[in-house]
């Protein structure tokens, strides 16, 4: 500790000057809080994307893009930034960084130099992928960069490298991220916190972070591989000289389906605090909860070929990734059901992080419905690369992961700026973006059902109806992340402060104990939480 | 409530620190001048990124080692945390590797392989003999493997000597190594480019080659640090991870031994 910080009472929230606080910060608040705005400003250039592409199909024939190519990146863009940009900062970099260390009582994360340099290497990813779009023809690949589509016979020129290295500098600094997020979680846990009493986002947290280090890396190869297929010559996955594009395939899925639990699991987390908080309650099931998020992250490692039923697997490797899929929904059963159970018989204020809470478990349930009928493969050869794979995802993963961070924003906005957020206003902006994107994605399941292909900016008239209500669903989901920034902006300024625990008996997790907003240095006085029960 | 000054808890609250932005804006240069280079042929936007990353890593390490010396800062829990983080780091380079052991295998396993050749090596390769440089490289890297777990030995017992011999030794067997390996490559009769045999054995064997001259320089460091009496037998976090690193390095190796060297070539005779 420095010597100015000794001389008055409120040393702990002295902080550094304007430059030092916010490029060189080590301080798991300001960290958390650059993630949250670099995920917003991400939000907003990915949410414009998927606008302009709901535009072009609000009606069939061409409209805006008559240039196919830049209508495949901006597919490619749109999910990219969705992911790696907006969704995995906000979760993992955002409200991890802020919340891990306030919930397990530890004064800052386990490496605070390196926890700054994960946020910045992101912000190089972000803006090599912005480049990839920009310079030359764009990457035009999907996100899922397959070759032989993504070699440098049909993508020449610079763009698609740029993407790769936008990848491999997002998943260095997820790697990094991780190890950091687990050192802090299995070294700094307060006096008497066991792995058994962590809340349950520290739990969703944790086993993120092991997802990340476990699938990034096989990314990290994989893409290294493509690297040198592009511009050095090899061939791994170049069928003519003895390669093989489906060793991508497997690559990108070994990692990608991983993925997507790092995407969903943190949201888990936070959706567990908020019901027990709002209904008053225990979590029903905590160690069953916890594993079950456990659970699905062990199998989520060995279901990767039901993205590639239609390579040409014989039927006993279908057989089992069929069988190994479907077995994921016994732990996402427990999850639902406890959720539910927690609910049942509670005291439960529908206050507007409950509502989001709420919507999230039914967006998640269709989701995971919908992921059932996929998981067969005889059933997946005719539905693969249609409206509806992409309506699943959308509900299971994009939307349900957005619902989340929106829940853990009203439920920690409190906390975070010592601000109320308007109420009225903030329950108006849950319900236009809980219509918009069920009006938006609800559709695609039909269109996708009678055969409406992906990645295609035409399309012929029979999809009219559903493609039409679709972009009217992406219009009021757009009013609705409009009015979102308006309710930030008004919280920001909001006059109305609220205390230490805003939320009443229900929150009972360590970040409560602090007062709000959460000043610069916490718990530098570790809390004793022997014997305590499980702070979930 | 004691005095503001104190601190009552053993962990190391790190002061404000550019290094890491600015090796994020070295990695970004980095990559655009690789890319730069891939496209257009010239390397002065990678070296220059590379410059700022390399003096990022030393003045970053430079702080890290003041604080270690302090005898404040890396409490008996912060160097507990340091050993998981450096375990944790180990276990994302092997999933590193094991996408190329896949592609691998993939590749030359006859019930996996799509390989157009149908027999492994491929038709034309005449991959390196097993039991010349690639066995005598084996012994070296093994024999490394003891000479650093000697110096260990050494810092343990509080013998500064005996552990710069150790790693000494251990640097010159690196050097060696990776020395036989360029020797290796120059002579060979095949090159990156030429199928998929090709491929996977450049990119495995030199991505394992990079840790190697990763792995030696961590170890020189610790020579260097050893010389000035950095290391006590009860704090040598900087010596116990790099040998860490030296035995995973070591491992990776013996796998491409067995899988690459030896069971790859074990379908063809030498005349």
């Amino acid at each position: 500790m420095s010597n100015e910080a000794t001389a008055h009472d409120h040393h702990h929230d002295h902080k550094p000057p304007f430059f030092q606080r916010w490029f060189c910060s080590t301080n798991h608040k300001d960290i958390g809080t650059l993630y949250l705005a670099i995920s917003m400003v991400a939000a907003i250039i990915g949410g414009l994307m998927s606008w302009y592409i709901r535009l072009e199909l609000a009606e069939p024939g061409i409209q805006y893009i008559d240039d196919f190519q830049f209508y495949n990146v901006l597919v490619t863009a749109h999910g990219f930034i969705m992911v790696f940009f907006v969704v995995m900062p906000a979760l993992i970099g955002g409200f991890g960084n802020w919340f891990v260390p306030l919930m397990i009582g530890a004064p800052d994360m386990a490496f605070p130099r390196m926890n700054n340099i994960s946020f910045w290497l992101l912000v190089a990813g972000f803006i090599l992928l912005l480049l990839s779009a920009v310079i030359g023809d764009g990457p035009g690949t999907g996100w899922t960069v397959y070759p032989p589509l993504s070699d440098s016979n049909f993508h020449p020129g610079p763009s698609v490298d740029f993407g790769i290295l936008s990848l491999h500098v997002a998943g260095a600094s997820s790697i990094l991220g991780a190890i950091n997020l687990i050192v802090t979680i299995f070294n700094m846990r307060a006096p008497g916190m066991t792995i058994h009493r962590m809340p349950l986002f520290v739990w969703a947290i944790l086993i993120t972070a092991f997802l990340l280090l476990l699938a990034l890396p096989v990314l990290a190869g994989a893409l290294t591989m493509l690297l040198t297929d592009r511009n050095f010559g090899t061939h791994f996955f170049d069928p003519g000289a003895g390669g093989d594009p489906v060793l991508w395939q497997h690559l990108f899925w070994f990692f990608g389906h991983p993925e997507v639990y790092i995407i969903i699991i943190p949201a888990f987390g936070i959706i567990s605090q908020v019901i027990s908080t709002f209904s008053q309650k225990p979590v029903f099931g905590y160690l069953g909860m916890a594993y079950a998020m456990s659970a699905i992250g062990v199998v989520g490692f060995v279901v990767w070929a039901h993205h590639m039923f239609t390579v040409g697997f014989d039927v006993d490797t279908r057989a089992y990734f069929t069988v190994a899929t479907m077995v994921i929904a016994v732990p996402t059963g427990v999850k639902i059901f406890s959720w539910l159970a927690t609910m049942w018989g509670g005291s439960i204020k529908m206050e507007v992080p409950m509502l989001y809470a709420l919507a999230f478990i039914f967006l998640f349930v269709v989701g995971g419905v919908t992921g059932i009928t996929l998981a067969n493969a005889s059933a997946d050869l005719v539905f693969h690369d249609t409206y509806f794979v992409v309506a699943h995802f959308h509900y299971v993963m994009a939307i349900a992961a957005i619902l989340g961070m929106f829940c853990g924003f009203f439920y920690w906005i409190g906390k975070m700026s010592g601000k109320q957020y308007p109420r009225g206003l903030a329950k108006l902006q849950f319900w236009v973006f809980f219509i918009g994107v069920n009006v938006l994605f609800f559709p695609q399941h039909f269109s996708g059902l009678a055969g409406m292909p992906r990645r295609i900016p035409d399309y012929p008239d029979p999809y009219v109806a559903w493609n039409y209500i679709s972009s009217v669903g992406a219009l009021i989901t757009a009013v609705g992340t409009l009015l979102f920034f308006v309710v930030l902006w008004m919280t920001l300024r909001s006059k109305e402060t609220v205390g230490a625990n805003q939320w009443g008996v229900g929150a009972t997790t360590l970040e409560w104990t602090v007062e709000s907003p959460a000043p610069f240095h916490t718990h530098e006085e570790l809390p004793d939480m022997t014997g305590k029960a499980p702070a979930e | 409530m004691s005095s503001a000054s104190e601190k009552t808890h053993p962990f190391h609250m790190v002061e404000p620190s550019k290094w890491p932005f600015v090796g994020a804006v070295g990695a970004f240069v980095m990559a655009c001048g690789g890319i730069y280079y891939m496209s257009e042929g010239s390397l002065v936007g990678f070296y220059a990124g590379l410059a700022i990353v390399l003096y990022t890593m030393f003045a970053w390490w430079k702080d890290v080692i003041k604080e270690a010396n302090g005898g404040v800062d890396h409490t008996e829990t912060v160097r507990h945390g340091l050993r998981i983080g450096m375990v944790l780091f180990i276990v994302s380079e092997v999933m590193f590797f094991f996408a190329f052991f896949w592609a691998y295998f993939g590749a030359s396993i006859p019930m996996l392989s799509r390989a157009t050749t149908g027999v492994w090596p491929p038709e034309g390769i005449v991959p390196l003999e097993t039991w010349d440089l690639p066995f005598l490289n084996t012994l070296i890297l093994l024999t490394s493997g003891a000479t650093v777990t000697y110096a260990h030995h050494a810092i343990q017992l509080g013998d500064h000597k005996k552990c710069a011999m150790g790693l000494l030794l251990t640097v010159i067997l690196g050097i060696i190594f990776t020395s036989t390996q360029a020797y290796e490559y120059a002579h060979a009769t095949f090159t990156f480019d030429q199928d998929i045999y090709t491929s996977t054995f450049y990119l495995a064997t030199g991505f394992h080659g990079f840790h190697v001259i990763v792995g030696t320089i961590f170890l020189a460091i610790c020579y260097f640090r050893t010389l000035k009496g950095h290391f006590t037998p009860e704090q040598h976090i900087g010596f116990e991870a790099a040998a860490w690193y030296w035995h995973f390095v070591d491992v990776v190796w013996l796998f491409l031994f067995c899988a690459v060297y030896w069971w790859g070539s074990a379908g063809f005779v030498h005349s």
